[in-house]
């Protein structure tokens, strides 16, 4: 054998999914024919066809809309709260019974590790049910007024990063709250919702209290728009977010938005160095770095930056970047073609603009779209690649030279969705995350995430929270707030 | 505070060229103080990571087989006799009577007034430290407290080496470390590995027992590690096998972190043995992922890694067997020592 390290594959089946050739829209408890045109879903890593899935079209965002609205005006508002949390715990055990499954759809369609979506993904998906399953039957004491009340039906749009991730963050709190849902998921990653369209079907959910709609960007736009939705939440790039901000303006719909990131991570002299390698290798390079909190801009103290870069190099040249169905895959593939040449574009970019660029080592397989580890050191704050959230695995390396330098320049960005701060004092930790711009703020850790902890941006990272019960706010409404408005 | 005058510590090389010439109590403690912190939840998180490679066929196979040449298969009881310890290096020369293809361990580790029945039992076998054939270790300084004079440590280290221990493993005064006396600990491991010299100028190896789950804190370990390195020591070593917890995956990964270091700094190579509590293959192969992914794929030969341990050996043959023959057999199948 040449090396240990080369690791003999260790592929995890695909004989557990059990795919149809082509998917339709599920609406009102059914999966129908949608009237657009039908598109390919693919697999990033090798660019092979998976299925071809529907397309909804004006009209068929009607029949759902329509249909969510029945659901909620029938059956779903009529529930009790302890008959809500029945179907959103089914929900969460069916999840984890077929979570291998999952696993492998999401793996083989988003193109991460499946590592990744085997610990991480598919777990926080049976999580954020049980969790908001929990809440169901106790809204009255959430502390969001007397008597909460649902809004009635929720139109949500979310991207492909973390596809049935994301969908769960919608979803479940929009249930335990009593909202119906009409959800679109991302155009290159619509199979694990599919999947678990069935998984409602097997939890005998209402026909019409969950609608699936797949399709691009003009189905998403005629489902935020329409006239009959109560609630818009979407996650999403900022540009979108923007759009719909303004075509909900005025239109007495409540509005949610998860948008983007360029996240500080902070290092100080004292942080624990070891740890610290291993939380931006985590910050920036989970999920190929599609996270919209990623720790996209490394701020490290000026008298450790040389340690911190070597070592950082040195560990990311043990990572593994390949099949995302391998079980010891670090890095999977690139979502799409076109993200990747958005990622090259900007790298480029960053070279231009006089960054030092050091690339990992890694075999590049032939066909799929991938992109290796990427660091580009000696960064300047007024460089695209420290403005511009790449979403791909590049990191820029920022130095700083006291605690203040670091707030200023972390805080120096139309972003403020999360940051990190590795300290080994915690008195330093406390006072920093006090002054630091952003939603969500790690202390010695990096890309943690829990649903009952609340999760949103500051400026133009969004606005809303999701997760915990701040997370239950966003689909109630309450009528003493409502009459102390009026 | 008052200013203290400095007390001189016995000139170990390492010491000397690392921390200066005025090698002091004070610019040791100076030193250990100010090595980086160890985020106890991160550290337990990579190590849980490196645990969950997926190790497979071929690389199964390659796996299986490096981890009996790098176990020194162990007896430590109060009941051993010489009858028991010709029983272990019978099983540490031919551990599975059915398959002649199956390597050797790399030493028999046994308490120092065995060393002479180990000797005899290995006869042509024994290796004297040298690539071909089997070590004998011997546990020396009061094994496992270390609660003796050092007058004593140094008789009982001396003895086994003259008896024809190839490998010492001497235990650290923890209780020196943990009242702040680092360079007691210091001097000890200098005088230790000065009573490992033989006649002819040669050394026994001396690998240096943290026992750390008395330390208690990541922290302490990263520091013992560090003064056992400096003061001379060949290899670090987690445990004695008689206080719990004995080696865990994220001590020895902290460990394999310091040698790194220590090899990014001086280019020299310390080993690191974990010992006691790693009875499985599956435990033993996230030991030798944590070790090719930490340190790196050249520390996993025996005279830079070890395993202490006495059942590992029979589960990682039951294994072994499975690969060739295609189905589980069981433990009347291997044969004990």
């Amino acid at each position: 054998m040449t090396s240990f390290l080369e690791y003999a594959p260790a592929p995890e089946s695909t004989a557990i999914l059990n795919l149809k050739d082509s998917y339709g829209l599920f609406i009102d408890g059914e999966f129908v024919a949608g009237h657009g045109t039908p598109f390919a879903t693919i697999s990033p890593a090798t660019e092979k066809h998976i299925a071809t899935i529907a397309n909804a079209n004006a009209a068929d965002v009607d029949t759902a809309v329509a249909a969510a609205r029945r659901a909620y005006d029938k059956t779903w508002s009529k529930l009790s709260g302890a008959d809500r949390g029945k179907y959103l715990f089914r929900i969460a055990r069916l999840v984890q019974e077929r979570a291998r499954e999952l696993a492998v759809a999401e793996s083989l369609d988003n193109g991460k590790p499946i590592k990744e979506s085997r610990d991480v993904d598919i777990p926080l998906v049976a999580a954020w049910f049980f969790y908001y399953a929990g809440w169901a039957d106790k809204l009255d004491y959430a502390g969001l007024g007397a008597a909460p009340r649902a809004l009635g039906v929720a139109a949500q749009v979310i991207p492909w990063n973390f596809p049935l991730l994301m969908l769960a963050w919608k979803i479940a709190p929009a249930l335990a709250a009593g909202n119906t849902v009409v959800l679109k998921p991302a155009e290159t990653t619509p199979l694990s919702a599919l999947l678990f369209a069935e998984i409602l079907q097997q939890a005998e959910l209402p026909a019409g209290v969950v609608n699936i709609l797949t399709g691009a960007g003009d189905t998403g736009q005629a489902l935020v728009q329409h006239p009959d939705v109560n609630k818009v939440a979407f996650t999403g790039s900022t540009a979108v977010g923007r759009a719909i901000a303004k075509s909900v303006a005025g239109t007495g719909k409540k509005l949610t938005l998860e948008l983007g990131g360029k996240a500080a991570n902070i290092v100080f002299d004292d942080a624990p160095i070891d740890q610290a390698v291993e939380g931006i290798v985590n910050g920036i390079f989970f999920n190929q770095g599609h996270v919209c909190c990623a720790g996209s801009r490394l701020l490290v103290q000026e008298n450790v930056h040389h340690e911190v870069v070597d070592r950082l190099k040195q560990r990311l040249s043990t990572l593994r970047m390949g099949d995302p169905l391998d079980k010891n895959t670090d890095i999977g593939a690139i979502n799409s073609r076109e993200q990747l040449d958005r990622i090259r574009e900007l790298s480029d970019i960053g070279e231009a603009e006089g960054a030092e660029r050091w690339t990992a080592e890694c075999a590049i397989p032939e066909n799929g779209f991938w992109f290796a580890p990427t660091i580009f050191d000696n960064v300047s704050t007024s460089s695209r690649i420290a403005r511009e959230e790449i979403f791909g695995p590049v990191l820029s390396v920022l130095t700083f030279r006291t605690p203040a330098e670091a707030i200023s320049k972390a805080n120096n960005t139309p972003y403020g969705l999360s940051a990190g701060i590795w300290s080994d004092k915690g008195s330093k930790i406390l006072a920093v995350a006090d002054e630091l711009k952003a939603g969500v703020i790690w202390a010695n850790t990096f890309n943690r995430f829990d649903p009952a902890s609340p999760f949103g941006g500051f400026k133009e990272s969004g606005y809303g929270r999701e997760g915990g019960r701040h997370g239950l706010a966003a689909y109630l409404t309450s009528t003493v707030l409502q009459g102390a408005a009026l | 505070m008052t200013i203290q005058t400095p007390v001189a510590l016995a000139p170990a090389q390492r010491a000397l060229s690392v921390l200066g010439g005025d090698l002091t109590e004070r610019s040791l403690r100076l030193h250990l103080e100010g090595l980086s912190g160890v985020d106890a939840v991160g550290l337990e998180q990579r190590a849980a990571d490196l645990g969950t490679r997926s190790i497979k066929t071929s690389s199964k196979a390659w796996a299986l087989d490096r981890i009996i040449e790098l176990i020194d298969l162990t007896t430590l009881e109060g009941a051993d006799t010489p009858g028991k310890v010709r029983s272990l290096v019978a099983k540490a020369l031919t551990p599975d009577a059915s398959d002649v293809t199956t390597p050797r361990v790399a030493a028999v580790c046994v308490y120092g007034d065995m060393v002479p029945y180990a000797v005899a039992a290995l006869g042509s076998a024994h290796a004297n430290g040298g690539p071909n054939g089997i070590n004998v270790a011997a546990v020396a300084t009061a094994f496992p407290s270390g609660r003796a004079s050092l007058r004593v440590k140094l008789a009982d280290t001396a003895d086994a080496v003259a008896a024809g221990a190839d490998e010492i493993d001497m235990v650290i005064d923890r209780g020196a470390f943990l009242s702040g006396r680092y360079g007691q600990v210091f001097d000890d491991i200098v005088a230790v590995k000065d009573a490992c010299r033989r006649d002819n100028g040669t050394h026994a190896h001396l690998k240096v027992i943290l026992e750390t789950g008395e330390l208690n804190t990541y922290d302490n370990v990263r520091r013992a590690s560090w003064l056992a390195i400096l003061a001379g020591g060949d290899f670090i070593k987690t445990s004695t096998g008689k206080v719990a917890p004995a080696a865990t995956l994220p001590v020895t990964l902290l460990m394999l972190e310091v040698v790194r270091d220590w090899h990014r700094l001086t280019g020299e190579h310390i080993g690191v043995k974990p010992a006691g509590g790693i009875r499985t293959s599956k435990d033993a192969i996230k030991y030798l992922v944590t070790v090719a992914e930490t340190a790196g794929e050249q520390w996993l030969t025996p005279s830079l890694f070890r395993f202490g341990a006495s059942s590992l050996l029979n589960d990682v043959l039951l294994q072994r067997q499975k690969i060739k023959t295609g189905h589980y057999s069981g433990p009347d199948y291997v044969t004990i020592d």
